[in-house]
């Protein structure tokens, strides 16, 4: 609220102050207290959820095994003691001795493994079930066919040794393993977690630096504030947090710019140059984890010609699309994987993701011309699909002489289109990163089943590269596998990259010791708050 | 007149029942998966994803679906969205945000539009009349999110008169801003009915007699213009309630308060029959009732109106 800012408001605050005669912070601004704009989260339990609001609050209740340096993406123990293995694919996790939950009881290694078999049993519903899948017996709790019951409802893979020790073995050798831990999914859970899942997602219970204060008040606001039972690495600086949700980031903004709430890391693309100028070195720009591809449905003839997938991709004018429709907020990309991947390099795809129409029509030539009119797929999720799919529609038309069309799916049919393979033309494709790995990006996209079609001894020499960089005896060790494999999948441009989200994010002066990342949001234990 | 409002009453129950089936058929009609559209641009394991369409009764063909649904709303159970919250909680959190923006629209639009509309109808012709019209044209013809936005912007951001977005201040202070950004449509439509009704009876044969008979001023606009007057007023009031209810989806949005139309919105793009059917329910409710009040207030306006 402003200095001058709401009389009314004053006035209501004293009363409402003189009435209940105890404090309480009013919108969570004063006593060494801060706000962060969200949106309303799907859940709070963990592994129920793979949203990135949820994990924003999740970072600030839980303590995964590990955590990822916002800055130099090295990987280090947060609740974890040691993570070992000699094979990369049978781990020793031991847990840090005497750590507790808020609540008080200790966090051992069977809320680790309890939490982890809750969230890998299909019937379950967890959203986050596909990161349990490569823990050996995983398949036994999954069953393919959909009417089958599970055989189990433990984890084979997951071992119980002590009290704060506990084997885990993968189905296949995974170097990134120890990176895979810090995503929030792979968090321990309380007793409480493990039997009534509807009321602990309303009062979550964690080992992280803060704890709930009060249930989540659904589309209005989660309250956190200190654990006194942290004794992990990273202690909350401020004494407590509201999470305040916005049901548009427009709105968000507007609140942000107006002091009413302390900090936002999702800017809206429009108000960018807005918030450099009110917020100055309060607004920060970091490379994000999503990126935007063009995928080509190889499995119809006319698209199954590198050619014509090279001259399209060359008469795609990537950073004039992002400066018209994402006001220059986005990155052209010329890789598969985005810059905050380690083993990231600037431009492997070279010629064929620069802007050149002479080039395009070259090539377009060689590959005998493109007969009848492409169909451009997207779905109806955001507004500005449909205006780069435009702005790319016209650039084929003009540079290519091709004639578009769109095929604008909704959101909810979207996927199911792309994965039965119905689509007949180029389609958006997108990922979010789940954890900062190269692995990430190019065996979920271009692994077994692609929705490309995409297959041949290129396709296989790309899995082999990808199996070795897992096998790779550290994370390290194994991104020149992953840049080779990279290289493959570029070279038959059977998707083609075209930007990388950048994430916008402000805060207001009584913050500072600001650090935020791409995959969590906001480091909220970090910042300092000053009245 | 007691029975003209039971019969009234028994009349909403298959218009209830009507709107469920129709809604509810609605939802269903939408094309896509819910559950996957949830899961966003992630896959979801084919265990996953049966475990949840069991949950909601996705499976079901559809007169099953709508069985089970209206069994458990007989009982008293709302069903639950597809993030595991019960829709009953949901629906009263919502409904409060919403009551009090529309209430507090609907007051202001009111006192302020009745006021107005007195003002200019005495003054017919000159020049506080034409002032009156000039603004009011002004509100209709202007977008409401236009207003909307200038007016958090100017008197949210600049001025610091109202807190700009959320409810954290509850009512009234919250709701000021947007109650009346959102009442100042309507209060158009009534400033310029009660003008034009009041303008009109000023002339009428009964005035001139109350007048004659040494009747006080105030007393004749008050007691005998001013009550027949407001008739299609109170007509308009009663429909609009309602309207303010519905259409408040961008007054919320801009203003940030979690209330039905925000709701309803997203329900409709996840497919959250439950929620949808619910909310729509009781908005049709809300206008039976509002129409039922108004009939029952001519009676007391126009003592010739009766009910049988």
């Amino acid at each position: 609220m402003g200095v001058r800012g709401a009389r009314f408001g004053a006035v209501v605050a004293v009363v409402a102050l003189a009435a209940a005669a105890c404090g309480g912070s009013g919108g969570g601004s004063k006593g060494n207290s801060f706000s962060v704009a969200i949106t309303e989260p799907d859940h709070l339990t963990p592994a129920q959820t793979t949203s990135s609001y949820s994990l924003q609050v999740g970072e600030s209740l839980f303590d995964p095994l590990t955590e990822i340096d916002p800055k130099t993406k090295q990987v280090s123990n947060l609740s974890a003691q040691s993570i070992t293995s000699d094979d990369q694919k049978h781990w020793t996790i031991k847990l840090k001795p005497g750590l507790k939950f808020s609540n008080g009881e200790p966090v051992t290694a069977k809320s680790f493994v309890d939490a982890w078999n809750t969230a890998a049993y299909g019937p379950n519903g967890w959203a986050a079930n596909y990161y349990f899948a490569n823990i050996d017996g995983y398949d036994a709790l999954n069953p393919e066919d959909e009417n089958a019951k599970p055989k189990a409802k433990t984890l084979s893979g997951l071992k119980v040794k002590d009290d704060t020790t506990f084997d885990v073995t993968l189905s296949e050798p995974y170097s990134q393993f120890p990176m895979t831990l810090a995503v929030n999914c792979f968090s321990p859970l309380p007793k409480e977690g493990l039997s009534d899942f509807k009321k602990f997602d309303n009062h979550p219970i964690g080992n992280g630096p803060y704890m709930m204060d009060g249930d989540w008040q659904h589309n209005k606001q989660i309250k956190v504030k200190k654990n006194p039972n942290y004794k992990g690495p990273r202690p909350g600086n401020a004494n407590a947090v509201t999470f305040k949700s916005y049901a548009s980031r427009d709105a968000a903004y507007t609140d942000l710019a107006a002091g009413q709430t302390d900090a936002l890391a999702t800017i809206p693309a429009a108000k960018v140059s807005d918030a450099k100028k009110v917020f100055g070195d309060r607004f920060r720009s970091v490379p994000g984890g999503t990126v935007d591809y063009l995928g080509f449905p190889l499995f119809e003839k006319r698209y199954d010609n590198l050619k014509l997938r090279q001259a399209i991709s060359m008469a795609i004018d990537r950073k004039g699309i992002v400066n018209s429709v994402y006001n220059g907020t986005y990155k052209p990309m010329g890789s598969l994987v985005p810059q905050i991947v380690p083993g990231y390099r600037a431009d492997p795809c070279g010629q064929y993701c620069q802007y050149n129409p002479a080039a395009a029509k070259k090539l377009l030539q060689e590959a005998g011309g493109f007969k009848g009119t492409m169909n451009l797929w997207f779905s109806n999720a955001d507004p500005t699909y449909k205006e780069w799919m435009q702005a790319i529609a016209n650039l084929l038309n003009k540079n290519l002489g091709i004639k578009a069309q769109f095929r604008q799916v909704p959101a909810a049919d979207y996927l199911d289109s792309l994965s039965s393979h119905k689509e007949d033309g180029p389609y958006r494709q997108n990922w979010i990163m789940d954890y900062p790995s190269a692995e990430n990006y190019l065996a979920n996209q271009w692994g077994t089943d692609n929705r490309m079609g995409w297959t041949g001894p290129n396709q296989d020499k790309f899995l082999s590269l990808i199996k070795k960089g897992n096998a790779a005896s550290t994370a390290t060790a194994g991104i020149p596998y992953y840049q080779q494999a990279e290289d493959v999948a570029l070279k038959d441009m059977a998707m083609i990259p075209l930007w990388n989200w950048q994430d916008q994010s402000a805060w207001s002066d009584r913050l500072s010791n600001v650090i935020n990342d791409p995959i969590v949001g906001f480091h909220v234990e970090s910042i300092k708050v000053s009245d | 007149m007691w029975r003209y409002v039971v019969r009234r009453l028994i009349q909403i129950v298959p218009v209830f029942l009507g709107t469920t089936l129709l809604i509810y058929t609605l939802v269903f009609a939408l094309p896509g998966d819910p559950v996957k559209a949830l899961a966003g641009d992630k896959p979801l394991p084919a265990s996953v994803l049966h475990a949840l369409h069991e949950r909601y009764n996705l499976d079901d063909p559809f007169v099953v679906q709508y069985g089970k649904y209206l069994g458990n709303l007989l009982t008293g159970n709302f069903g639950e969205t597809y993030t595991g919250q019960s829709v009953a909680s949901l629906m009263a959190d919502r409904w409060t945000v919403t009551a009090q923006l529309a209430g507090t629209a609907w007051i202001f639009e009111m006192i302020v539009g009745i006021g107005l509309g007195v003002y200019a109808g005495l003054r017919h012709g000159r020049l506080g009349d034409t002032a009156v019209l000039g603004l009011t044209t002004l509100l209709i013809s202007v977008p409401t999110f236009v207003v909307g936005y200038t007016a958090q912007l100017l008197f949210g951001l600049k001025l610091e008169w109202f807190p700009t977005a959320g409810t954290q201040d509850g009512w009234p202070v919250s709701y000021l801003l947007p109650g009346i950004v959102l009442g100042s449509f309507g209060l158009a439509y009534v400033a310029r009915l009660t003008r034009t009704s009041l303008a009109e009876n000023l002339r009428a044969d009964y005035v001139r007699t109350a007048t004659a008979k040494g009747m006080s001023r105030v007393r004749v606009i008050v007691r005998h213009t001013l009550r027949n007057s407001l008739i299609p007023v109170i007509t308009y009031l009663g429909v609009d309630l309602g309207n303010l209810m519905a259409g408040s989806i961008v007054i919320e949005g801009i203003f940030n308060l979690p209330g039905i139309g925000q709701q309803v919105f997203q329900s409709i793009q996840l497919k959250e029959g439950p929620v949808v059917v619910g909310i729509t329910t009781f908005l049709v409710l809300i206008y039976l009732l509002a129409n039922l009040i108004v009939d029952i207030l001519y009676g007391f306006l126009d003592p010739r109106i009766r009910y049988d």
